[in-house]
């Protein structure tokens, strides 16, 4: 068994969330500063990744993106596998999203079933005009019929190993790890 | 990421054998659930194709609507049966009675009844979850831990705040759960009623007893008035209602005595003017509408723990 390496450091990391930037900044539903999409980070991962993409967002639209964070632990399909969780934090959204343009963010795209989750989430807050799906890395490997609108990074990563996304108490990215499952 | 932690929970007889980790995690949970109750759509997934099954073997309205409404916020199917309309009134026994329940394979059995230890009885003798929705005069879990989700959400935490419980402790599934709860998070707990309604060696569950309800309210976070059961012994134990309401009711110049804004508390049904009176109960420090809406709440945590905890045993 292979021990935990490092994917990306920070530098990396900054270069990675710059071109996830450049690639919502090149979709026409993504400038209008008077229509901005509201950001909705998975937790826990993708909220963190949603506020470093606002704030590198900002740099060019002058306006930064409004965040909001979704908890997706009673959507999950895989509860009666891993036994009832305590969740890491609330859903921190306006009470009705109907008619807003959502750029869901994630840190990692793998199977698909956290996005399947984060939709059926999404639909209990109401109608949206339309939600895109933004991944820091799209690692592969889907198990359902769901594909990104804009993506940091694509890495191949082996089978039978989980990418850990590091942040440190200040809510940055720090680091991703290629750790060997248990 | 680190995952969070799970909290496994087969059954909810009671708060005495909950810790202080579990009952935290329960609340945490609840406090999610009430998060999803403030919704538009007021309604989860997680517990589809999940059957919870009220066995009701004494009255009650709130507590049962409570659980139902709960279940279905869940996504869970449910099914209310009631003693009056049951064979337990053609004289089936318990047992019994459970076990034709149990063939109908509910997940999780919502059970209250008149005799202590009843949940305890059926839970070694069915495989489904069983959760106490009252048994007798020996505990009422969710509603000890609505009450200290109610504390706890206004008083930010219970580590050292004076909690006062005023009346029948004797009789009070209610109170014995919250005594256990409460103690386990670190609360001063203070009991007063007549000397007819405390019984011998209540200290043993940690708390301060007083004859007289002055020394128990002054200086409280929290005042908490049991119901005088009238139906039951209640009438018996006093020597009259007014006489009740003059020396141990909660009125505003009683109330004074505790902390400025502190809670007033009642787990219903209330008898207005005679443990409390209706100026206090409609008052501004009064939380008992806010105790019935955090119900629902922390009953979907119960059911959400029980549920997934047992469907993670089955797993093949």
């Amino acid at each position: 068994m292979s021990e935990p390496s490092v994917l990306l450091d920070r530098a990396h990391l900054e270069q990675v969330l710059c071109h996830l930037a450049e690639e919502v900044l090149a979709q026409p539903w993504a400038c209008d500063p008077d229509d901005l999409p509201l950001l909705v980070g998975i937790r826990e991962g993708g909220v963190v990744v949603a506020e470093e993409l606002a704030r590198i967002l900002s740099l060019s639209l002058g306006k930064k993106p409004t965040v909001g964070a979704l908890d997706i632990t009673f959507y999950r399909d895989d509860t009666w596998l891993k036994g009832p969780r305590m969740t890491g934090g609330h859903t921190d959204l306006p009470a009705d999203l109907t008619g807003q343009r959502l750029l869901l963010v994630d840190d990692v795209l793998f199977t698909g079933r956290t996005v399947r989750a984060a939709l059926n989430a999404l639909v209990d807050f109401g109608r949206p005009r339309a939600v895109l799906l933004a991944a820091l890395i799209d690692r592969g490997g889907r198990e359902l019929p769901i594909q990104a609108d804009v993506v940091g990074l694509r890495v191949d990563v082996p089978a039978g190993h989980t990418l850990e996304v590091m942040c440190d108490d200040k809510g940055q990215l720090r680091a991703v790890l290629q750790v060997p499952n248990a | 990421m680190n995952q969070p932690p799970t909290l496994q929970l087969r059954h909810l007889l009671g708060l005495e054998t909950l810790d202080a980790q579990q009952i935290t995690a329960l609340l945490d949970l609840a406090g999610q659930m009430k998060a999803v109750n403030q919704r538009r759509i007021k309604k989860l997934p997680t517990l589809r194709g999940v059957t919870v099954l009220t066995f009701f073997v004494e009255n009650s309205t709130r507590t049962k609507m409570s659980f139902e409404l709960a279940a279905k916020r869940l996504s869970a199917d449910v099914m209310g049966f009631a003693a009056s309309t049951s064979s337990l009134s053609k004289g089936e026994t318990l047992l019994d009675t459970a076990r034709n329940l149990e063939a109908m394979a509910p997940d999780i059995v919502v059970i209250r009844h008149s005799s202590s230890g009843a949940p305890h009885f059926l839970a070694e003798r069915i495989g489904c979850g069983i959760v106490n929705a009252g048994d007798g005069a020996h505990e009422h879990p969710t509603q000890g831990l609505l009450d200290i989700f109610t504390m706890r959400e206004k008083l930010g935490t219970l580590q050292g705040k004076k909690v006062a419980i005023i009346g029948d402790l004797a009789h009070s599934r209610v109170a014995r759960s919250n005594l256990h709860g409460l103690h386990k998070l670190g609360a001063d707990v203070h009991v007063a009623g007549p000397a007819t309604m405390i019984p011998p060696g209540i200290e043993e569950l940690m708390c301060t007893a007083h004859t007289r309800v002055e020394p128990a309210i002054e200086g409280a976070d929290v005042v908490m008035m049991l119901r005088i059961q009238r139906e039951r012994q209640g009438n018996d134990l006093i020597p009259h209602a007014h006489e009740y309401h003059r020396f141990f009711g909660l009125d505003q110049q009683r109330l004074k005595l505790a902390k400025p804004g502190a809670l007033v508390m009642h787990p219903g049904p209330m008898n207005r003017g005679v443990e409390i009176a209706p100026e206090v109960a409609d008052g501004a420090q009064s939380v008992i509408l806010q105790q019935v809406e955090n119900g629902v709440a922390v009953r979907m945590a119960v059911l959400y723990a029980v549920a997934v905890t047992r469907g993670l045993e089955e797993k093949p």
